[in-house]
């Protein structure tokens, strides 16, 4: 059997780029991208905790389950925001999104 | 099966979520009195905060240990429901001022309250998750309400990508405590936790502070408080800077208290780092605002600061109670303050987003003498000035730290807090000493709240006992 700590490595991997692409990238959509990566590695952690630890309760696969049915709520909010403030602006890119400052 | 009982331990908020479904039904039915739809969403929430109320005393956990009731959770819950009200109280004549009469905003509200209400039931991680989604979602749709607004809509997805970011970190954390303790109840952990010393623990406790951290706009995890707090319509910002910073210590206090004594001794340290950064950072940067709404955006970083000086010793059991039951205090405290502080500012406002500078505020007093002594009270009361509630709300804070053994950080907080005068006191002296001409929005329920809010805060500070009672009741314990 693989070991647990590769799924780990894996998913903390995954948590990494996707926390890069969060702060990195200009363009709304390429960081709502990245928190799915964020949230998707979530998953992997979830499912393999689950198997190693205690596949006899199901808790961890039921969580992951809401976990990404609640990253997808997120994403229609998101998306909406996104559309609106596109039709308004011709753009989604977030530097050019800077009416508030300090 | 769901046992009679599992539905008792939830009952407020079952209810208040199946009339927030129900209402939402009912208001495509309403085209042309949308007032009626916010006199039933405030209906739904008193009766909600009845129910809340009779079940004071009442303790029961229910869903298999996924949720309880207590009377933290009850007192936690009266105050998010009063919170809720006031926040329909604000909007009520806002809306329709600003355009944005749509029914939608107080289903919304009254989904994001059986959000609040929830995570302060919660003891469970995966119920603590979905109750701040529940709460978050509306009010990342709330920030963006007003889209005829570029600031707004800009502040709804500024809010949204940022809270969406720190709920990753959320989540991340809990599944390291998961992987650590094979569990997500809270007294599981806790049972876990305590037989090992685990750095997996530690670091999902730590990440978990984060996701907290950002809800309850600490720093360094605040920048999007001051964008959001300006952008969003002002009747959600007053709601929002309440609501969500209870929830959001409500949840971080279940958490910590039940799951992570075992990790006082590294998490005290980061707490006591955390507290004193934002009460410096907060009170510092607020001074050089000319916005009342941004100020206050800092003003309420500030304070969640103070709250979360007192969670510091959450470890100590000899000194916890006391000091939590201090929080608390304050959180209320806070709460009637800052809902009387921002009921003015949507007084001065304007529909063409004009009234909101700190200079718009001068030679109110001369205009308008119970707005302007309102104010000055909110102002004092935000100080920690005499005789309101602020004061006393910092007296019990600051003895139960000092108490604990953390005079470093009480004394960080007394500086912060003289700092914080120059601001509040700026908006008074415009008030009192300038010269200056405004337009004033009178509106029934609008001036009831601020009205009622600035009574409060100088009534409950000549008796304060009887309210430090019911938070030193309501601890974790």
């Amino acid at each position: 059997m693989i070991p647990l700590s590769w799924y780990l490595t894996l998913s903390a991997a995954l948590f990494s780029i996707g926390m890069f692409g969060v702060l990195a990238r200009k363009n709304a959509v390429a960081i709502l991208l990245g928190i799915e990566l964020m949230l998707n590695a979530v998953n992997i952690n979830l499912v393999s905790f689950w198997r190693y630890n205690n596949p006899v309760l199901m808790d961890g696969q039921v969580f992951a389950i809401i976990v990404f049915a609640v990253a997808a709520a997120e994403v229609a909010v998101g998306l909406a925001l996104v559309i609106s403030i596109y039709r308004r602006r011709n753009t989604v890119v977030a530097d050019e999104i800077d009416l508030m400052k300090w | 099966m769901p046992q009679p009982q599992d539905y008792q331990t939830l009952l407020p908020v079952i209810v208040l979520a199946v009339w927030a479904c129900a209402l939402l039904l009912l208001d495509s039915f309403l085209i042309q009195r949308k007032g009626l739809t916010a006199c039933l969403a405030a209906a739904g929430l008193a009766i909600t905060l009845g129910l809340t109320l009779s079940q004071i005393g009442r303790s029961s956990s229910g869903f298999s240990g996924m949720v309880v009731l207590d009377g933290f959770s009850t007192f936690i819950n009266a105050l998010q429901l009063v919170s809720g009200l006031l926040g329909v109280a604000l909007a009520y004549a806002y809306v329709k001022r600003m355009g944005i009469e749509r029914g939608e905003y107080y289903t919304l509200l009254l989904f994001s309250v059986v959000g609040m209400m929830l995570m302060a039931q919660a003891t469970d991680l995966i119920v603590v998750f979905i109750a701040l989604e529940m709460l978050s979602i509306p009010l990342y749709v709330l920030a963006a309400f007003n889209r005829t607004q570029a600031a707004s809509e800009e502040a709804g997805l500024k809010y949204f990508l940022l809270g969406a970011f720190s709920t990753g970190f959320l989540v991340y954390g809990i599944t390291l405590v998961y992987g650590a303790t094979a569990s997500t109840n809270l007294s599981a952990i806790f049972a876990a936790a305590s037989s090992t010393s685990n750095l997996l623990l530690t670091i999902g406790a730590a990440l978990i502070l984060v996701g907290f951290g950002f809800k309850v706009a600490v720093v360094p995890f605040h920048m999007w408080t001051p964008d959001v707090y300006q952008g969003a319509p002002t009747a959600v910002t007053g709601f929002m800077s309440s609501g969500a910073k209870i929830a959001g210590f409500a949840a971080l206090l279940r958490v910590f208290a039940t799951a992570f004594p075992a990790i006082a001794a590294d998490m005290t340290d980061i707490l006591w780092a955390l507290a004193a950064v934002t009460m410096i950072l907060g009170n510092l940067v607020a001074i050089s605002q000319t916005d009342i709404k941004r100020m206050l955006a800092y003003s309420s970083i500030a304070h969640a600061g103070y709250i979360l000086m007192a969670f510091v010793p959450y470890g100590n059991p000899a000194v916890a109670p006391v000091s939590i039951a201090a929080g608390l205090f304050y959180l209320a405290a806070y709460v009637i303050t800052n809902f009387g502080a921002w009921g003015v500012v949507i007084a001065l406002e304007q529909p063409d987003g004009k009234g909101l500078q700190i200079s718009d505020y001068s030679g109110l007093f001369w205009r308008k003498r119970g707005l302007a002594v309102a104010m000055t009270v909110f102002m004092l009361s935000l100080i920690g000035f005499p005789p309101t509630i602020g004061m006393v709300g910092k007296f019990y804070l600051f003895r139960a730290i000092i108490d604990g053994g953390f005079t470093g950080l009480a004394i960080i907080g007394v500086i912060a807090s003289l700092v914080s005068a120059f601001y509040y006191l700026r908006v008074v002296v415009n008030m009192f000493m300038r010269e200056g001409e405004q337009k004033i929005e009178r509106e029934f329920w609008l001036d009831l709240t601020w009205g009622a809010a600035a009574f409060l805060t100088v009534a409950i500070s000549l008796a304060p006992g009887w309210l430090f009672y019911l938070a030193s009741a309501a601890g974790l314990r």
